[in-house]
């Protein structure tokens, strides 16, 4: 299964965390640290995986795909394919390149829920859920659909409803 | 109230507003967070579930990113769950689901709307909650929702089922007892039509197969279909993972799965599967010639790739494949010998791993030579991976591979030379180790010693030191085998010993010791016969003749003499030795233990021995002072000694040379190597209770810590007024410090002036620290991957063993225990969700006694635990559980649920255990003749006689 998900930019912030096996937030905050460390110190042009058993626990292993300012990190054991978890990083990529167009750093800053969204769509609970990004945009939308559509009613009746407690 | 929370909602931050203010504070950035963690707390609280929601947020956000406890909102976050609109909804349950674990206290509080969410018409809603569940699902939470997880296994919506399968994980995981329930229409999951579910549920099987392969292989018609029908990778990768785990149980699965793992192999273009394909029959199907030649070829073709990964991974695939064929690795040793020299540290570190295994007694020699290069050309890691893997391999079973010790132990003092080594530690283990163990081995070990010792460099670099001490050590113990003992005291006592840390230092004077000893009873030896008779000479007199042979190669007395009229100029101290021996030394050519040398070696102790016995160091001190006693002991005899030479035949028996020999015995009784298990085989004696009389110890003397060491030396006066009188001490403090600068000053001087204390073999000045060894300087380094795939050419290819001119020396064995003799027992990991499945589809609990014998500790902590329940009345048992923590949370649900608890006692009573108390007769019955016969209708089901008997489970063909 899957571990974890991350996205740390160049300079070792967090932009995306998700655990699938729980952590406290103090480990996870090393954990993302030591995996920065060992990220920065690789040259481009080398493979994409790393031995994390010194973070992780036994079978454990990295796989990270570089674009531009960003470090897309998947943690995974032996029960996954590490050429289809290069794929599946490449699968994230595109699905947030569909739904921001052009997908940058800042994006993803700002729209810390919406990449949930789509992480959520991708994988469930350390599982492969959803390798087609169509599929998984019509989720998103259809989310995000309902998400405004619930806000949009939620306006007047709370200014209504707040008033009227007055 | 209500104004507030108006104010709350006008001025609230959103998480926008939030990581913009996080952005422009990049400075402030702990008291920007604080501020708005305040801020959030007063928001939480608010009636509004709009402020509410915005403020959780905006603490999920800090959680996730910035890592800040949030389990604090634990209850607002359920509150927030029941919320009816959908945005609320979301931001609650992915605040639960980053946030909650086990111990989460309001866990219990979401059963309820979870359960409501998950029979919501709304399938987002629903995708919601079963996303929530596969993260935080307990066990009471997988067994109160198993019924509403059946009903979404066979939804009509691909979106939500999909995601039902992949809760079903967690769920079994969690509770086993869902395995009856679900597991039939998980099986159907993976028959529909629809790819996106069977893909998941692929997946869910993969991952329970393997942690238990055993129970899924009534499942292999299945999955063997999917394996011949599906063109989609993702799902034939999790259904090659399930086979190469079954194909291992059942032979006949592997003969029937290797055709279409072949076709997959030669069909397809994704490299994913191709390596999945390489994986499997690399690890289950190695009996497979015809699948494992296409495996390699296709490992080839990984191999020339330009993609680092491929590579990398086709690399893999090779150290998997080598225990069994070692004809594919032999096949692409090109590429692997020069992927050492590759940029990616992964590629390397791999081609490393697989040089290693090639490794055999016929080529080790070569091999180690070029990889020593390319351990001195490589970045401080990766060489010291060589070295260590060098290492590693000729010691294992007791170096089984070496043949040559004299090439090893020249080896070893060549890597201690690399520059970036760290591996001291377990050189110096192993070079006292084969000293022990190897006898025919000494006279190089000294030697190499020697060499490492004599070269004053080499005592800059702290990562030698352990080397240094097990050369010091070696050639203490083995000094018989010197050529030249006085050269080697020379080593031991040179003054730039003072950079060694004191443990290592004591080693030397230790060993400094016995080479006094030794040339002490020597010379007195060589006297006594050369007086007599020298065509008689015995051993000794040719050894110190052959010895003598040898003297110039190492040895200038002329620089030694003028060693020590500086040392004499230093301490401003008259040295009886000092002067007039110039001309004493031109005659030492002949005899090697000529009365003069004796003396310098013992003048020369005492002079650099002397400031030692006031180190701070008790171990220090103490060897000092052992030294310096037993020099005044034989001191006055040895001049009368030397001064009557006449006499010195009668003299010979007296109270000296008594002594001499007495030490010499000492020393000369060899040390050997030491059993792993020599101290188990101690047997305890009787009424010695270690434990108690430790505790005993603890209690009487809480806070005393290790007892001080005190010198203890030979009953010298000098020690004996240590531990009464501080004086002495303390005037050996002061005499001490300046001869400690004054030795740093000397070698200052001897460095400007490039005179240096003691020959070096090399005519280089070496400076403070050693510089990188040259020895490789004569090999061209970039020839280095020709010449080992040259010499790998013929040394790879499995031939006969060549017929060694050298004979391998003796390596002293112990028994057993050399080996760590500890197997670890084999006990599959059977638990209960693997009994669970078993249940469900061979209909028995064949497995039940297994998975009892070592249960987890959890699952019969809570088994207890309900046991007990149904004894005792409920008052009671809940004292009883109150130990068993963790567990209290499950007695009401128990108790709402008897059946199921009744399952779980069934499977108590059949494994046999002795809680046969009444309560449950009307059980009892049933389970007798469930027991045992489940064996029997798996055999039905699959069409196999009933008639066949046998002790091993057969697991029947199910393919055929």
């Amino acid at each position: 299964m899957i571990r974890a998900v991350m996205v740390i930019n160049t300079q070792g912030k967090p932009r995306l965390a998700k655990f699938y096996d729980i952590q406290a937030v103090e480990k996870q905050r090393e954990l993302i640290r030591n995996v920065y460390g060992v990220l920065c110190s690789r040259a481009e042009n080398v493979s994409n995986f790393i031995e994390a058993e010194s973070f992780f626990g036994p079978d454990s292993r990295i796989v990270y795909k570089h674009f531009a300012t960003l470090y897309f990190v998947f943690v995974f054991d032996s029960s996954e394919n590490e050429l289809a978890m290069l794929d599946l990083i490449q699968v994230f990529v595109e699905t947030l390149d569909k739904c921001f167009k052009n997908v940058c750093e800042l994006d993803m800053v700002f729209n810390y829920s919406k990449m949930h969204t789509v992480l959520d769509e991708i994988i469930l609970g350390g599982q492969v859920l959803e390798t087609n990004s169509t599929e998984v945009m019509k989720a998103v939308e259809e989310i995000s659909r309902l998400e405004t559509a619930s806000n949009a009613i939620s306006l007047v009746p709370k200014s209504v409803s707040s008033w009227r407690s007055r | 109230m209500a104004g507030s929370s108006l104010m709350d909602t006008l001025f609230q931050r959103t998480l926008e507003d939030l990581i913009k203010g996080l952005r422009l504070h990049l400075i402030g950035e702990s008291a920007f967070i604080s501020k708005a963690m305040e801020d959030i707390r007063k928001e939480i609280k608010s009636t509004d579930p709009h402020t509410k929601s915005t403020a959780l947020q905006k603490l999920s956000y800090l959680s996730s990113l910035y890592f800040y406890d949030m389990s604090w909102a634990a209850f607002h976050v359920v509150e927030l769950m029941s919320s009816t609109r959908f945005a609320h909804k979301r931001i609650a349950y992915q605040a639960a689901s980053l946030s909650f674990d086990e111990n989460t206290p309001v866990l219990v509080l979401i059963t309820n709307q979870l359960r409501k969410d998950l029979i919501s018409t709304n399938e987002l809603e629903v995708s919601l909650a079963l996303e929530c569940l596969s993260r935080i699902a307990t066990v009471d939470l997988a067994r109160d929702l198993t019924p509403e997880i059946f009903t979404l296994l066979s939804s009509g919506k691909v979106f939500v089922r999909k995601k039902a399968v992949g809760v079903v994980l967690r769920v079994f995981e969690k509770y086993p007892d869902a395995v009856k329930v679900c597991f039939k229409r998980l099986v159907e999951n993976l028959e529909g039509s629809d790819q996106q579910v069977v893909s998941v549920a692929v997946g869910v099987f993969c991952e329970l197969a393997l942690k238990n392969p055993r129970s899924y292989l009534p499942l292999a018609p299945e999955f063997y279909r999917i394996l011949v029908e599906s063109r989609n990778n993702w799902i034939l990768i999790k259904v090659l993972k399930i086979f190469a785990k079954l194909a291992l149980l059942e032979p006949r699965l592997a003969n029937k799965v290797v055709e279409p793992i072949c076709d997959h192999m030669k069909r397809t273009d994704a490299k994913s599967l191709v390596f999945e394909c390489i994986r499997t029959v690399v690890t289950s199907l190695t009996d497979y010639e015809s699948a494992v030649k296409l495996a390699a070829v296709r490992i080839r073709e990984m191999l020339m790739d330009d993609d680092p990964n491929l590579k990398y991974l086709a690399l893999q695939a090779l150290s998997t494949v080598a225990p069994n064929h070692v004809w594919v690795v032999v096949e692409n040793k090109e590429i692997v010998i020069k992927s050492l020299s590759d940029e990616d540290p992964n590629i390397k570190l791999e081609s490393l791993r697989l040089v290693m295994m090639m490794v055999s007694q016929s080529n080790i020699v070569e091999i180690s030579r070029v990889l020593l290069n390319y351990a001195l050309k490589s970045d401080p890691f990766f060489c010291n991976e060589i070295l260590g893997s060098i290492l590693s391999t000729c010691c294992r079973n007791v170096y089984e591979i070496i043949v040559d010790f004299d090439w090893y132990v020249s080896l070893l003092g060549e890597m201690s030379r690399i520059p970036h080594c760290q591996k001291g530690d377990e050189i110096e283990k192993q070079l006292i180790d084969i000293g022990m163990r190897v006898e025919d081995v000494r006279l190089e070990l000294v030697r190499v010693a020697r060499d490492l010792l004599i070269d004053p460099a080499l005592l800059g670099n702290s990562f030698l030191y352990r080397t240094l001490s097990a050369a010091a050590w070696v050639s203490g113990a083995y000094v018989e085998f010197s050529k030249n003992p006085f050269e080697l005291m020379e080593a031991l006592l040179q003054p730039r010993t003072y950079l060694l840390p004191p443990l290592i230092r004591a080693v030397y004077l230790q060993s400094a010791f016995k080479v006094l000893v030794y040339s002490l009873h020597s010379y007195l030896l060589q006297r006594g016969i050369t007086e007599r008779d020298f065509a008689e000479g015995s051993d000794y007199a040719q050894h110190d003749a052959s010895a003598s042979l040898n003297q110039e190669e190492g040895f200038n007395p002329r620089v030694l003499n003028q060693s020590f009229d500086d040392l004499s100029v230093e301490h401003g101290e008259e040295i009886s030795a000092g002067h007039g021996q110039a001309s004493a030394f031109d005659s030492l050519g002949t005899n090697s233990f000529s009365d003069e040398s004796i003396m310098n070696m013992i003048n020369l102790i005492e002079l650099a021995v002397g400031p030692l016995s006031g180190s701070l160091d008790v171990e220090v001190q103490e060897r000092a002072r052992n030294i310096r006693s037993f020099i005044e002991l034989i001191k006055q005899e040895m001049v009368d000694c030397l001064a009557q030479k006449e006499e010195s035949l009668d003299r010979n028996k007296t109270e000296v040379s008594k002594i001499i020999k007495l030490m010499h015995d000492a020393f000369s009784s060899e040390l050997g190597p030491v059993s792993v298990t020599a101290q188990e085989r101690v047997p305890i004696p009787d009424g010695l209770l270690l434990k108690e009389n430790l505790e005993d110890l603890e209690t009487i003397c809480p806070d005393v810590q290790l007892p001080l060491l005190n010198s203890f030396s030979f009953g010298s006066p000098q020690s004996e007024e240590t531990n009464g009188d501080s004086l002495p001490d303390l005037q050996n403090k002061v005499e001490s410090e300046p001869s400690k600068e004054s030795t740093s000053l000397l070698a200052q001087h001897r460095k400007r002036h490039g005179l240096y204390y003691l020959p070096s073999e090399k005519k280089e000045i070496s400076n403070d620290y050693p510089p990188a060894n040259d020895l490789k300087s004569e090999n061209d380094r970039n020839n280095d991957a020709e010449n080992l795939v040259k010499l790998t050419e013929q040394s790879l290819v499995p031939k006969k063993k060549p017929s060694n001119a050298k004979t391998r020396p003796v390596v002293v064995k112990l028994d057993e225990g050399d080996q760590v003799s500890i197997a670890a027992k084999a006990q599959p990991k059977d638990d209960l969700l693997s009994g669970a499945v078993r249940e469900v589809l061979l209909g028995n609990d064949t497995n039940d006694s297994l998975s009892q014998s070592k249960p987890s500790d959890r699952s019969s902590a809570r088994r207890k635990g309900k046991e007990k329940l149904n004894l005792d009345s409920p008052s009671e048992s809940k004292e009883n559980l109150d130990d068993v923590k963790k567990h209290d949370d499950e007695i009401p649900s128990s108790r709402k649920n008897k059946h199921r608890k009744h399952g779980k006692e069934r499977r108590h009573k059949t494994s046999g255990n002795v809680l046969d108390e009444g309560g449950e007769n009307s059980q009892k019955g049933k389970e007798k003749t469930g027991h045992r016969h489940g064996k029997h209708k798996a055999r039905q089901r699959a069409d196999v006689p009933l008639n066949v008997v046998s002790q091993t489970p057969v697991i029947p063909d199910f393919l055929l």
